[in-house]
């Protein structure tokens, strides 16, 4: 059945404006940075598949980690390329770092941040804490207003992955280069060492895979075709309340993120 | 579900869009303008690098006891040529290291001569371009002095460093640099690595020390620097052996 024939998806309401067009190219552009910084990040790491902390490591050295070679359908180029995988990877890294800079400071200055990202008292109760939880485990997603609001669970992912996963990956990868090594030395030590930010480096670009498939599975799960015009156009149709459901906290009246 | 996509759809979309996307990844990683521009974020790294280092802003030096117990060699392990072999069978007295190109005094210096000039002494961390590291302590005569005692031309704006190993069909291996990196303190021709003189895998009798940038810059086996005005006319035109045959960086500070 085609949505527009499904009298309970169109009776609600017209869709609202949900993100502003610095979110939407914002997190298209960074979607396709991740995509080839992941892919061609294995394919650098395929060159010596071992992890090491501190200072050193080498191949008489221990490794923390030793993997076998990520196969071709996990690296770009699919064919084992180092030199290739480096020029696809650090010329997006410039693009991902610089993208973030600026949605970093636009969002701080739209109000982005304090308005639909910042935690607020409510959030972080207990009791809400354990609801959302509780709702995202029987998969109940919010509807009517609340859809339009951040929950805290989102909320904190967000707020994980743009304030400190992705500049933690940002200055672990310019810790690994020996020329920042000579401008900036204090970034190579506050990591530990070469080697330790070639592992912190991997670490977190799993941590934001696992983000990123989670992502993946609450967008198909809460209404893909929606979501997706969501962060496309910017227009999302709100799915219209459960009887008896609770508005979120009613805590708040300005609700998307695109509201004046 | 009231989403006009449905979830086995999108999930299946999902792996032939991210095969799809490898794929024309794959095919625009051949396209040569789009190589281009890719290739073209090395200048704004270089850029980048350079406008945030000083000129002689030094590379993290360590102290002896954090060296790596043991300093492996990569690339060529033994250049492996009956000249080669001849050369080290005697102790490298045969060997000379030839300074010409855009010099006004063409030097030909001897493993004695290069003995007794000036000194520098630095423990740092070698940075291969495959990502492991392993920290030593290199002795050798900074590139500068050589470069003054050759009397370096104003025209010059790389060195270039001919190495003796051949690494396949004749062809030997070779890197450049630009004055930025010749001249910096760091940048010296190394003697001795670890309190003895150059082991053959890590370059015997001479190779340089770039602190700067990535291993693959640090020419071992070094036979003749050479300064030019450009690289274009020099070999395959990159600035280095990987650079021409694989398309590495040749600005290999990150």
């Amino acid at each position: 059945m085609r949505e527009e024939d499904d009298p309970a998806a169109t009776a609600p309401s017209a869709p609202v404006k949900r993100h502003r067009l610095s979110t939407r190219l914002w997190h298209w552009t960074t979607a396709l940075c991740v995509y080839v910084l992941f892919t061609s990040g294995l394919g650098i790491f395929n060159a010596h598949p071992r992890l090491y902390w501190g200072d050193y490591g080498a191949n008489f050295d221990r490794p923390w980690l030793e993997l076998a070679r990520f196969g071709s359908a996990w690296t770009l180029p699919s064919t084992y390329d180092l030199a290739l995988s480096r020029r696809w990877h650090l010329a997006f890294a410039l693009v991902l770092a610089f993208a973030l800079l600026a949605y970093m400071l636009w969002s701080l200055a739209n109000r982005h941040v304090t308005r639909d990202l910042a935690l607020r008292k409510a959030d972080l109760r207990w009791a809400t804490i354990r609801r959302e939880i509780a709702d995202h485990a029987r998969l109940r997603f919010p509807r009517g207003a609340a859809a339009l609001r951040y929950n805290v669970l989102q909320k904190a992912s967000y707020i994980a992955v743009i304030f400190i996963l992705l500049p933690v990956l940002t200055f672990t990868g310019l810790a690994m280069s020996p020329g920042m090594d000579a401008a900036w030395p204090w970034l190579t030590q506050f990591s530990g060492g070469r080697q330790s930010a070639r592992s912190i480096h991997f670490i977190a670009a799993w941590l934001l895979f696992a983000f990123f498939l989670v992502h993946i599975v609450m967008v198909l799960l809460a209404g893909a075709g929606n979501g997706l015009r969501g962060m496309i156009t910017g227009w999302y149709r709100v799915p219209e309340a459960r009887p008896g459901d609770r508005d979120g906290e009613g805590e708040r009246e300005s609700a998307g993120e695109g509201r004046p | 579900m009231t989403s006009p996509l449905s979830r086995r759809a999108l999930l299946s979309g999902l792996t032939v869009g991210a095969a799809g996307m490898l794929a024309g990844c794959d095919r625009l990683g051949r396209d040569e303008d789009f190589r281009k521009a890719l290739f073209s974020a090395e200048n704004m790294h270089k850029w980048l690098q350079r406008s945030l280092q000083d000129r002689d802003a030094l590379a993290r030096e360590f102290r002896p006891d954090q060296r790596s117990p043991f300093f492996r060699g990569n690339g060529t392990l033994n250049p492996g040529t009956p000249a080669y072999a001849a050369l080290w069978r005697n102790g490298f007295v045969d060997w000379r290291l030839r300074v010409d190109g855009l010099v006004g005094r063409p030097l030909s210096l001897s493993l004695a001569q290069l003995q007794a000039m000036p000194q520098r002494v630095q423990t740092t961390r070698h940075d291969c371009v495959e990502g492991w590291s392993a920290i030593g302590t290199w002795r050798g005569v900074p590139l500068a002095t050589v470069l003054d005692a050759a009397a370096l031309s104003t025209r010059a704006r790389y060195l270039v460093f001919h190495c003796m190993d051949d690494m396949g069909g004749g062809v030997d291996y070779y890197e450049s640099i630009d004055l930025v990196d010749a001249f910096h303190p760091q940048t010296i021709l190394a003697l001795a690595l670890n309190d003895a003189l150059l082991p053959v895998r890590n370059g015997a009798p001479l190779r340089l020390r770039v602190e700067r940038q990535l291993g693959y810059k640090h020419a071992k086996y070094l036979s003749r620097i050479e300064a030019v005005a450009d690289l274009s006319a020099v070999r395959g035109g990159h600035g280095g052996f990987w650079e021409d045959v694989a398309g590495y960086d040749w600005y290999a500070g990150i």
